[in-house]
């Protein structure tokens, strides 16, 4: 049987004898080209802008060449030497790290590498600042085993070689493993001691509390969807001026307007205490806890979720609510059954949305949040701005980001991405 | 072609007449009454003196650590000046990120030609820092409270006692500080704190300590916070800087005192980042020999309590530019205050703020 397309009959070619096929797949190539190049500043925008700085955070929460480039000489004659010895590195690297560090101290690089170790065991940044000033004085013959321990016996401790080995290699998990509560020993991976592990925890709270406030922005945003959705044009538009007008306030603002009502001699507490519900000696706590979070953040975040719900109950015809009543329907069968199916896109889109912007919040669990109110982000707002661990912190940044992917999946599994509506 | 020609002539020539007709300076500050007091007793007199220098506040000091490092990284230093903490000083040198300073060289001397690096003396804790400021982180407390029967805290352990003293406390969220309180007060000599500090069991015997009024507590983040804690009654008792807490009693008038026992001493001061153009550099040293002189950091103190960090400073600070009192009582270096004072200790710290603070966040989120 002849396959060549020209001479089978039975395929359609154009004027020129092509194939239909080919040609259409060539014009349609074509098409997706020119859209592509319309949309190609976008894409290099976003590509700029927004996939790099992720791609850059990734590769720093692995990336470890710091060592390595203060210290090749070190790393390299470190090689021999087997972290589980009980035998300190021979002459040789010592003599190494001197020619090292002398590199190092002359371009002042030594003590960033003492600060980044220090992330790792207490004590390396004063070390290594400690010897870099006393490198120029030390005797260029030798022996320098004995002249380093002299400066500092850190030096001749098994625990500081074996640290500087493990975080030789250009990339570490350390910085992963920091942030899960865990560390790298010589026996392996293992779980940090209980009075250090923090990590676990405010991830778990910073999803309990995100689903709270979700939750409560739900329970409070639906029925003033509702009303927004059913009233009136000319009264809508004023109770909906109500609703976005804190949304033109400054958060800051917000947050400590909060801190003036909820605090023990504040407003809310004043007026309990008044009305004699409460005594002045069991004034209620509602501030620098979790209490606090909970509360400022729904009302932050609240405009976030009636926009969507209002927009897609408006569209909502009251005639389906009518139909079913007037087929013998109760108000709660009609609205259970008939009207609220019809809101769970709005539903979808207010919960996403408030879900994702609460679970990356800072400022406001910052300033209400006490001990126990406060999230994950503020832990890598700490590590960026204050300890300057930028590894940790990336990495902790990529954890979050995983789990709002994660969550992301299961969201579409369960309500279906296609079912989230903006209106 | 012209056309560019004509467009990179203008640009070059715009760029030249610029550079020669004026300076700018961009210093970092904190804002509030500080950055206030440093633009009266620095920037405008010297804007007076050099009519081509424009000075521009940028009030970032906060974040000047992790904004230096960005800089760097991005090979843009937009900062001529940098005023931040001592500690924080010491890590922007050990980064690379801070220019070193020869004092001797660089500063002017005290007015009867002491060299600067003896008029700073000890407060030099680091090569790429030039002391401003010692201020201290101490305890404000209520005096109209009823509970405590007329008496007042006059011990820093009086902050942990609930049953003489009781209310509520406001103390900072890290372990600085907090951690050597609690260990004086757990009977540990003041020489031995970092020692024992250093040890697991001493950490445990300082949360221990804290633990005593851990539900009492709220913990704070911002300077401002304790004040206005103190102001609104909410904590009885709760420690900020001093410089705040002269404000709350001195300018806003509130029932408030301060308890000077065991005060902790902190520097600030600036740092010149490293990698400015010669010309920037040779700019903001000019400023900096000004800025730093012996009657510009008395000067300073009229307008905020902080005690000069020169020596030679010291006599001549005068009275209150607005309030007109009399400043020296209210330093915390005057005798009277500084009866039992507590030096931080800026290389320990540096070495184990990352371990402490991971126990103290653990601790304080259980």
């Amino acid at each position: 049987m002849n396959m060549h397309p020209q001479s089978d009959p039975q395929v359609l070619t154009t004027r020129d004898g092509t194939p239909l096929k080919v040609s259409l797949a060539k014009a349609l190539r074509r098409e997706k080209l020119r859209s592509l190049a319309l949309i190609a500043p976008l894409l290099i925008f976003i590509l700029v802008t927004f996939a790099a700085p992720i791609a850059d955070m990734l590769l720093r929460s692995v990336e470890n060449g710091i060592v390595e480039n203060t210290l090749p000489k070190t790393v390299n004659a470190l090689s021999g030497w087997d972290v589980t010895s009980s035998q300190l590195p021979g002459e040789p690297v010592y003599k190494a790290l001197y020619e090292d560090l002398k590199v190092a101290t002359a371009e002042k690089t030594h003590t960033r590498l003492g600060s980044r170790l220090n992330y790792e065991a207490s004590g390396m940044s004063s070390l290594f600042r400690k010897t870099g000033r006393r490198i120029k004085r030390m005797d260029e013959a030798g022996p320098f085993a004995e002249q380093f321990i002299d400066i500092d016996k850190d030096w001749g401790d098994l625990a500081t070689w074996r640290l500087l080995k493990r975080y030789s290699p250009k990339y570490t998990p350390g910085y992963f493993l920091n942030a899960a509560d865990a560390q790298l020993t010589a026996d392996g991976i293992a779980m940090k001691p209980e009075n250090e592990r923090i990590y676990l925890l405010l991830f778990a709270r910073t999803l309990f509390l995100s689903l709270t406030i979700t939750l409560c922005c739900l329970l409070l945003g639906y029925p003033i969807a509702f009303l927004l959705a059913s009233l009136p044009l000319r009264s809508a538009n004023l109770l909906m001026i109500l609703v976005l007008l804190p949304f033109w306030t400054s958060l800051l603002v917000r947050t400590s307007a909060w801190k003036v009502l909820l605090q023990q001699e504040g407003v809310i507490n004043d007026f309990l205490v008044w009305i004699g519900v409460i005594g002045d000696a069991s004034r209620l706590v509602m501030i620098n806890n979790k209490t606090g979070t909970i509360i400022a953040m729904t009302h932050i975040l609240l405009p976030f979720m009636i926009l969507p719900l209002f927009s897609v109950m408006k569209t909502i015809s009251p005639s389906y609510v009518r139909a079913a009543k007037s087929l013998g329907a109760t108000d709660w069968t009609a609205f259970w059954r008939v009207y609220f199916p019809q809101t769970v896109p709005g539903i979808g889109a207010g919960a996403i949305l408030v879900f994702i912007l609460a679970i990356g919040y800072y400022i406001t669990p910052e300033l209400v949040g006490g001990t126990d109110g406060i999230f994950i982000s503020n832990r890598i707002a700490y590590h960026i701005s204050s300890s300057l661990n930028w590894g940790l912190a990336a990495a902790l940044g990529v954890i979050l980001l995983g789990a709002v992917l994660l969550l992301f999946y299961v969201y579409d599994k369960i309500v279906g991405i296609d079912n989230v509506k903006l209106g | 072609m012209k056309l560019k020609t004509i467009l990179m002539a203008g640009a070059a020539s715009a760029m030249m007449t610029s550079a020669a007709l004026a300076t700018d300076l961009t210093i970092v500050s904190w804002g509030g009454a500080y950055s206030n007091s440093q633009n009266e007793a620095y920037h405008k007199p010297y804007m007076a003196q050099n009519p081509d220098v424009t000075i521009i506040n940028d009030e970032s000091s906060a974040e000047a650590v992790a904004k230096l490092r960005a800089m760097n990284e991005a090979g843009n230093i937009t900062w001529d000046l940098v005023d931040v903490l001592a500690s924080d000083a010491i890590r922007l040198c050990d980064e690379g990120l801070a220019e070193e300073i020869d004092f001797d060289e660089e500063l002017a001397p005290a007015p009867d030609g002491t060299p600067a690096s003896e008029d700073f003396g000890d407060l030099i804790v680091a090569d790429c820092f030039i002391p401003q400021i010692v201020y201290s982180t101490t305890f404000g407390y209520r005096t109209d409270i009823e509970a405590w029967k007329g008496k007042e805290p006059d011990d820093i352990c009086d902050v942990f006692d609930l049953e003489t003293f009781p209310g509520k406390r406001a103390l900072e969220k890290r372990p600085i500080n907090n951690m050597e309180w609690a260990l004086l007060c757990d009977g540990v000599a003041k020489d031995d704190v970092y020692d024992v500090l250093e040890t697991d069991e001493g950490v445990a015997r300082a949360l221990a300590k804290l633990d005593t009024i851990k539900d009492q507590t709220v913990w704070w983040s911002a300077g401002a916070e304790t004040p206005q804690l103190l102001a609104d009654g909410e904590v009885a008792i709760g420690s900020t800087y001093n410089g705040r807490l002269f404000s709350l009693i001195e300018e806003q008038k509130q029932p408030v005192k301060i308890l000077w026992d065991a005060q902790v001493f902190d520097l600030d001061g600036w740092i010149v980042p490293a990698g400015l153009s010669d010309e920037r550099k040779a700019a903001v040293m000019k400023y900096l020999r000004f800025a730093t002189d012996t009657q510009r950091l008395a000067d300073q103190a009229k307008y905020i309590s902080y005690g000069p960090a020169r020596k030679s400073s010291a006599p001549l600070v005068g009275k209150h530019a607005t309030l007109g009192i009399d400043m020296a009582p209210h330093m915390p270096t005057d005798p009277a205050n500084a009866k039992n004072t507590f030096l931080y200790n800026y290389e320990w710290w540096a070495d184990y703020r990352d371990d402490l603070d991971a126990k103290f966040q653990a601790w304080l989120s259980k």
